[in-house]
């Protein structure tokens, strides 16, 4: 952006204060990172900035095994995934109607899943909680998975109809003129082309269920259907005994998320940008 | 064009699952807790009719206030600070990083002020109570370490430095968000004014303030408003590091009514709190966009 000038000291001032401030915000994984490895023993000793002599596994297993952290990985991806596929097929089915139909209404629609964007859950929670239990779907991974399937709906449609109003007309048009129905228009038209934008929809639905805490919260009290993140927050109080266990807890708590971060990161980062400027 | 009419009417088929789906289950619960606001509930049993007695009770509610007192202040910590210094940070990377030292740093400095942003907040939360655990928690240890001892307090829990700790995370967390944000916005600007204003002899300060940042309105819009609305709405950190404690040292609106619906099953109130968080957001919602749309008009 700058005209490149010679450098002075200026940009390596800016380096090693970003560098610096970087290096800050890593610091708390770094250090959750040593201290998961590092044996209680050795904590005791050498205190929490120390690295590990020997480097200890052990505390994995265990949180693993007492969390049956398995089963909350598979409950989290199956609601996660489910809610992912659910929330990007109703909200494109909207979007469709708005954004080429444009059905009559069209704003108010809109309007009305924009409103509902800053609706707290937690005017939500409780005639959800109800409904839910007369429904026979609490504690049951699907009242999750239906919730967070129908109100991401909000956000994707708004997303998907600014997109889809600035689709090139032309095409739209030959084919009409051509006689293709509503729904062939769809499939062989808009579908193809919008195809990475919904990957990019659907990684962020998957994303953002996956880190969901109130909802799980209030609808998932027993152990066998809980997910990762609402394991997570409620059963490390009762490591308080042993930091580094904690330490190995967080990590693991955070492993997924850092996992689907570095395989999805440009596609993630796509989705955020493109929700901005939308 | 009758064939063009038709076809509009059908379309609304494509429309109907999912407006039907966010009607029953978002505008019904909505419309739901609105019922039970005016209604005094334990959560069994039949609601009884109160009329307004929450909302009367919630205006004499001291720790009603506390929490939307606390709520806005989340609004500086989530919000305003991690705007202001993700637009600094953003433009520092733009204009200096990329320029002279390459993308492969600017890339690591994004992604490294990103990380906080990829994992889910109670396990933020689970991670810094952790560090600032008094005895054994490593920001008290490097208090000690450096000499300052005095400094190394019992931060979440003591009134006094409770909600300090969890802004100071908050702005940890948010960073990452406004600066990724930011970068992109650089990037679809046009380099020519901030080029003229260069060789004007023009300070980068200057530019940054002058040619910059007006022309990043749209992106500041949309940052601030998703900020502050998600600084309202602030639940996990709470209800894992604090539980709204010390006292009511970090209430806040959302885990108020969460108490309330859970902990006391005073569901008629709870649902109070919520209405009035929802109508908070919702007009806060509105006015940030009106305002951003007038700010785009004088443009």
């Amino acid at each position: 952006m700058s005209v490149k000038t010679k450098k002075g000291v200026g940009p390596y001032l800016v380096l090693g204060g970003l560098i610096g401030m970087a290096l800050i915000w890593l610091f708390p994984l770094y250090i959750a990172f040593i201290n998961a490895f590092k044996p209680q023993t050795e904590f005791v000793k050498y205190g929490v900035l120390a690295l590990p002599h020997h480097w200890d596994i052990s505390k994995f297993g265990k949180f693993w095994g007492d969390v049956d952290f398995t089963k909350k990985l598979a409950n989290s991806l199956q609601i996660s995934l489910l809610v992912a596929i659910i929330a990007v097929t109703l909200s494109f089915l909207t979007a469709y109607a708005i954004g080429i139909g444009r059905v009559k209404g069209r704003t108010w629609i809109l309007g009305f899943f924009m409103v509902a964007f800053t609706i707290p859950q937690e005017a939500l929670i409780y005639p959800l909680y109800s409904m839910a239990k007369t429904l026979n779907l609490y504690d049951s991974i699907w009242s999750i998975i239906i919730i967070f399937g129908v109100m991401s709906t909000g956000f994707g449609t708004y997303l998907l109809s600014s997109v889809l109003t600035t689709f090139p007309d032309e095409l739209l048009e030959a084919a009409r003129i051509d006689g293709a129905s509503p729904w062939r228009i769809l499939r062989s038209i808009v579908l193809p082309l919008l195809r990475p934008t919904l990957f990019v929809l659907a990684t962020m639905f998957f994303i953002f269920t996956w880190n969901e805490f109130l909802i799980p919260l209030v609808m998932l009290p027993s152990n066998n259907n809980q997910t990762v993140t609402l394991s997570m927050a409620i059963t490390t109080g009762q490591y308080t005994s042993d930091p580094t266990a904690r330490a190995a807890a967080a990590l693991i708590g955070f492993m997924p998320s850092v996992i689907f971060f570095l395989i999805f990161q440009r596609t993630l980062m796509r989705g955020i940008t493109l929700g901005a400027v939308k | 064009m009758s064939k063009k009419i038709n076809q509009s009417g059908t379309y609304y088929w494509y429309a109907l699952p999912g407006v039907a789906a966010f009607l029953t289950l978002v505008g019904g619960s909505f419309a739901y807790n609105i019922y039970l606001s005016f209604n005094n509930w334990q959560g069994i049993g039949k609601p009884e009719w109160i009329g307004l007695k929450n909302y009367q009770d919630l205006i004499h509610d001291h720790t009603f206030w506390i929490s939307f007192l606390h709520a806005f202040e989340f609004i500086f910590a989530m919000s305003i600070a991690p705007t202001f210094l993700g637009l600094l940070v953003a433009a520092l990377i733009y204009d200096f990083i990329a320029t002279y030292f390459g993308n492969a740093i600017s890339t690591f400095l994004r992604i490294s002020l990103y990380v906080p942003q990829i994992i889910a907040l109670p396990v933020v939360g689970i991670l810094w109570s952790w560090m600032l655990s008094p005895n054994v928690g490593v920001i008290n240890t490097i208090l000690r370490k450096i000499g300052l001892s005095s400094l190394a307090l019992n931060w979440l829990g003591q009134s006094s430095t409770a909600m300090l700790s969890l802004s100071v995370m908050m702005i940890w967390i948010q960073i990452g968000y406004t600066v990724v944000i930011f970068v992109s916005g650089l990037a679809r600007l046009d380099p020519y004014l901030d080029e003229a204003a260069q060789l004007d002899g023009a300070t980068w300060f200057q530019r940054f303030r002058i040619i910059t940042i007006p022309q990043l309105y749209p992106e500041l819009s949309v940052v601030l408003l998703t900020t502050t609305v998600a600084a309202l709405k602030v639940f996990g950190p709470v209800y894992v590091m604090t539980g709204g404690g010390p006292g009511d040292a970090t209430q806040v609106p959302a885990f108020f009514s969460y108490f309330h619906f859970f902990s006391t099953l005073r569901v008629g109130y709870g649902a109070a709190v919520a209405t009035v968080l929802a109508l908070i957001l919702t007009v806060l919602a509105i006015g940030l966009l009106r305002l951003q749309r007038r700010v785009g008009a004088t443009r």
